[in-house]
């Protein structure tokens, strides 16, 4: 699915915002909106305010015009009481000065329906010192938009121009975002961050009698200068142009290619599995695997959202503390779960810096930019070695096909064949499935070729030994 | 709260109509002022304890502004008169016409009563009976069989309310109220865990709890955990697959209902474009889209873009008699909206979106189709689903479903997604039940924007679909 959006204008925004003075600087008043929230705490209540604010711009071109231009600018303050091991939340979209009351005396209320628990509480400083990410690039917030605007619009001629097949692109698409966020606790904690991200992406049409095909391209980014049109545009015709002519494969167990595409989705679950909240609550299919070989001694998994290259690097975590460099499998082994202070304490270790939350929830727990050590072939050279197989370009259904408490999986696919080591015709509707158990333990080979993706794990080339294919 | 807490004309229409003013005043084709507030609690359950209890607040206005090919739009969550105007202009900047004239704009109050009659508003119900509904499924779950290791459940109701001003002179509004609830439950047995989940939500008030036990809602989500411990492998490949009452929505909502959107159709983004009037499916299917359906998860009394909710007709006997559409895919094709344009949120610009989408009754009986069908799989119950509406191909989960071996249920099988496309699919459906029901409450994402959907079906068999197990 895609379409629409639409307007901005850096003026106009500015005006709306008479408080921040510095564009650049937004992330010290949203740190102090959050202490005044935590001074109003009374005796024996712990307070933590969660203070985020945000700016977006989306142009969408179409056809050689701009179709949409989207100007969003969101604020938000989550707040969360804890008195005697319980607690309550509440959120606002708004940081006036009504709603920060309005929302403290909710958050207060619900404190009353909670369950006692003796490890619910706010973080406490951890004294891990806080990486110095440097996420922030002023020439993103200075890029005017003239220029975000021109950039669409080459993206979208560039791709409708990359190969004679294309017939038309449905969205050409720049998108960007700064974002602040400040978390203030009674407990002393006190954290500020701001990043500046931006994308480019399209997704194209391509036709060939009769039949239409679709593959998209993007380009990832801190700052406008960072973004590769033309690696967009061609990566969007190549994927829907290699697509046409694909014919339903034969089902049986074969041998399975994964594109890093792919796998960082695979390997986000995986990392979603090693929860600690998943392993405390019964729900985690390695919950009693600790020290265990749960993985080909090829698999090294490890957590690192201090890796500035990583597109969810962060210096802070949801409740404030440093995030960290967290090894999860080694040498196939597993080695760690990951907590919040919350789940640290119930299971009387140290948080690992893994708080994940919006303004608008309390925090959970989750892997943020999880990446395996790479292998020294390129992808080119683990196809060659490849009799008979299937190269995974795509994979629908993940959030329906995938039960990370079992472990079953299976999705739907596309990609290309593998015949005698080159690849061959493309194929589509199909499923591959098995479980991540198996999976893990089939892994024979990891290319060379790790890359930080939009998504909680960097992809990389895998090859497993088998997978279910179902086709005809 | 108080009734003027509770009313869609929350903003001044002198207010709305100087903004409309400020919007058009570089001159315009179409202006409009979308005002949203909405108030939610969520309550949740987890490993025995009231975790927390949530209460949110999230109100703003978004503007749009639409000149020639290009939609403008800003939002802002300052409803002053400052704020609005303020929005308004970055909202008429991204037309950048030369200076068209303004014309007076006279707003016409056309809002009628709200989607549906609210016997109970959630927020007269004090938080205390909402906590003990979620205490009383917990108990429900762990009692219905030893198996179950853990439950958590989860009850949430928002009150939403919209506005809606226009510089064709429409004012009208809305309140949408919405109750929902839901149970997992998860099964330890021999080979490891198993999950099982039931939800239940209504556009309406507490008074669903009169309608609904939630016990039995309990019990239906342990139920299918424990069957799923016995469960064998899904089989691989294609053959028939009959789909129980009110489950197969998902199918028609990903095979048709997408390709059906008129935004996706313009962009020759569908396999279903220009094909008004052919026959798409077999003469038996008959598929409504229905926002007036009261009470369903799905149903409002006006359309995010202030068009009276309405049911329409997709597929009549088999033949494409129309697309979904919004005001701007309407307007471009000369013809009125369908009540169709949906929204997120004020933070979002409306698109073409479905509301409840049902496949209409036949007169097959359901256990003759099951005992017609010498193998296949039976799905009682659909996880989510996905498709790509440019080729067709889509997949939905089965988090429910049996073998079918000589004509009778047999074995539960493991979860996984089945893979069809989309025309072939509704060419293919060859029986139809007269037992239809309503499925699940839905959340349907399209563009990064999800809205409440609702869905249902009778009994009814595809010839082919292919099944992604990953037995032989």
């Amino acid at each position: 699915m895609a379409l629409r959006r639409c307007v901005w204008l850096d003026s106009l925004l500015a005006e709306r915002l008479p408080e921040v003075a510095d564009p650049h600087d937004v992330e010290a008043d949203l740190l102090e909106i959050a202490e005044r929230v935590v001074a109003m705490a009374t005796p024996g209540e712990q307070i933590e305010a969660v203070v985020v604010h945000e700016r977006e711009t989306e142009v969408r071109a179409y056809e050689g015009e701009i179709e949409s231009l989207t100007s969003a600018e969101s604020r938000g303050i989550g707040v969360r009481v804890v008195r005697n091991g319980c607690q309550g939340f509440a959120y606002a979209g708004t940081l006036d000065a009504d709603a920060l009351i309005e929302v403290l005396g909710e958050a207060r209320d619900n404190v009353e329906f909670a369950t006692p628990d003796e490890y619910c509480a706010v973080a406490q400083p951890d004294g891990v010192p806080v990486a110095e990410l440097d996420l922030y690039r002023a020439a993103l917030v200075d890029h005017p938009t003239d220029a975000k605007v021109a950039m669409a619009l080459e993206l979208e001629r560039l791709t409708r121009s990359a190969h004679p097949l294309i017939s038309g692109v449905e969205s050409a698409e720049y998108g960007d975002s700064v974002s602040a966020s400040a978390v203030a606790t009674t407990t002393g904690i006190r954290s500020v961050s701001r990043e500046t991200s931006c994308f480019l992406s399209a997704y194209a049409l391509a036709e060939q009698g009769g039949e239409t095909q679709t593959g998209f391209g993007f380009s990832l980014g801190r700052q406008p200068e960072d973004l590769d049109v033309a690696h967009a545009a061609a990566e969007a015709a190549e994927r829907s142009t290699r697509m046409l002519g694909a014919i339903k494969p034969t089902s049986g167990r074969i041998a399975v290619v994964l594109d890093p595409w792919v796998s960082a989705q695979f390997l986000s679950i995986v990392a979603g599995t090693l929860s600690g909240e998943a392993v405390q609550k019964g729900r985690s299919l390695f919950a009693d695997r600790m020290g265990d070989e749960v993985a080909s001694p090829l698999l090294t998994l490890i957590e690192d959202p201090t890796d500035p290259a990583a597109t969810s690097a962060t210096a802070t975590d949801g409740e404030g503390l440093a995030t960290r460099r967290n090894v999860l499998i080694s040498g196939g082994r597993l080695e760690r779960f990951v907590h919040n202070s919350e789940t640290a304490r119930r299971a009387g270790t140290a948080s690992t810096g893994s708080a994940v939350r919006g303004y608008s929830s309390t925090p959970g727990v989750g892997v943020r930019a999880a990446s395996v050590v790479g292998g020294d072939r390129t992808p080119v050279e683990l196809i060659n070695g490849i009799d008979d197989g299937v190269f995974v370009l795509g994979v629908s259904g993940l959030h329906s096909g995938v039960n990370p408490v079992s472990g079953d999986f299976s999705t739907g696919a596309e990609g290309l064949r593998i015949r005698g080591g080159e690849l061959a015709e493309p194929i589509r509707e199909f499923t591959i499935a098995s479980t991540i158990q198996k999976m893990l333990a089939d892994l024979t080979d990891i290319g060379s070729d790790v890359q930080w993706l939009p998504m909680r794990a960097a992809g990389v080339t895998l090859v497993i030994a088998e997978l279910t294919v179902s086709g005809v | 709260m108080t009734e003027a807490d509770r009313s869609p004309m929350m903003l001044d229409p002198e207010l709305l109509r100087d903004t409309l003013s400020v919007a058009m005043a570089t001159g315009g084709d179409f202006a409009e002022v979308f005002i949203e507030d909405r108030r939610s609690t969520s309550a949740v359950l987890d490993d025995g304890r009231i975790e927390e209890l949530s209460s949110g607040r999230d109100s703003g206005a978004g503007i749009r502004v639409v000149v020639g090919e290009t939609t403008g739009f800003a939002h802002t969550a300052d409803l002053s008169p400052a704020g609005l105007r303020s929005a308004a202009k970055t909202a008429s900047a991204a037309a950048r016409s030369g200076g068209g004239a303004v014309s007076e704009i006279a707003l016409n109050d056309q809002s009628g009563p709200a989607s549906a009659v609210v016997e109970l508003f959630p927020s007269d119900v004090s938080k205390a009976e909402k906590v003990a509904l979620l205490q009383r499924a917990d108990a429900a779950a762990r009692s219905a069989d030893r198996a179950i290791s853990q439950v958590s459940a989860r009850y949430g109701d928002s009150q939403r309310r919209i506005q809606i001003a226009n510089s064709e002179g429409l004012l009208t509004g809305d309140r949408q109220i919405r109750t929902f609830f839901s149970v997992s439950c998860v099964a330890t047995g021999d080979i490891g865990l198993q999950t099982g989940r039931e939800s239940v939500g209504r556009t309406m008030g507490f008074e669903l709890f009169d309608q609904i036990d939630v016990d039995d809602v309990s019990r239906r989500a342990a139920g299918r955990a424990i069957t799923k411990l016995e469960a064998v492998p899904a089989p691989s490949g294609e053959m028939p697959v009959v789909v129980g009452p009110g489950g197969g929505g998902v199918l028609f909502h990903e095979a048709c209902g997408h390709g059906l959107e008129a935004d996706l159709v313009a962009k020759s983004a569908s396999v279903f474009a220009g094909r008004r009037g052919e026959m798409v499916a077999t003469p038996s299917v008959s598929l409504v889209d229905d926002g007036t359906m009261a009470g369903e998860w799905g149903c409002f009394a006006v359309d995010d873009e202030g068009r009276p909710a309405q049911r329409n007709v997709l597929i009549a006997d088999g033949v494409l008699t129309d697309y979904m559409w919004d005001r701007l895919r309407a307007q471009k094709e000369g013809r009125v909206g369908s009540g169709n344009g949906r929204r997120q949120s004020f933070r979002h610009l409306p698109m073409v979106r479905m509301t409840n989408t049902y496949l209409e009754g036949g007169v097959d009986d359901p256990e003759e189709i099951v005992a017609g069908t010498d193998h296949g799989v039976y799905v009682a119950q659909l996880g989510g689903g996905q498709v790509n509406t440019a080729t067709g191909d889509f997949v939905f989960g089965m988090t429910e479903a049996y073998l079918i071996e000589g004509g009778r249920l047999t074995a539960p099988i493991r979860e996984g997604n089945l893979i069809g496309n989309g025309p072939a699919a509704l060419l293919a459906i060859d029986a139809i039940a007269g037992d239809f029901a309503m499925g699940s409450p839905g959340t349907c994402g399209k563009d990064g924007q999800g809205v409440p959907v609702g869905d249902g079906t009778p009994t009814l068999r595809v010839a082919r679909l292919t099944v992604g197990g990953t037995a032989a």
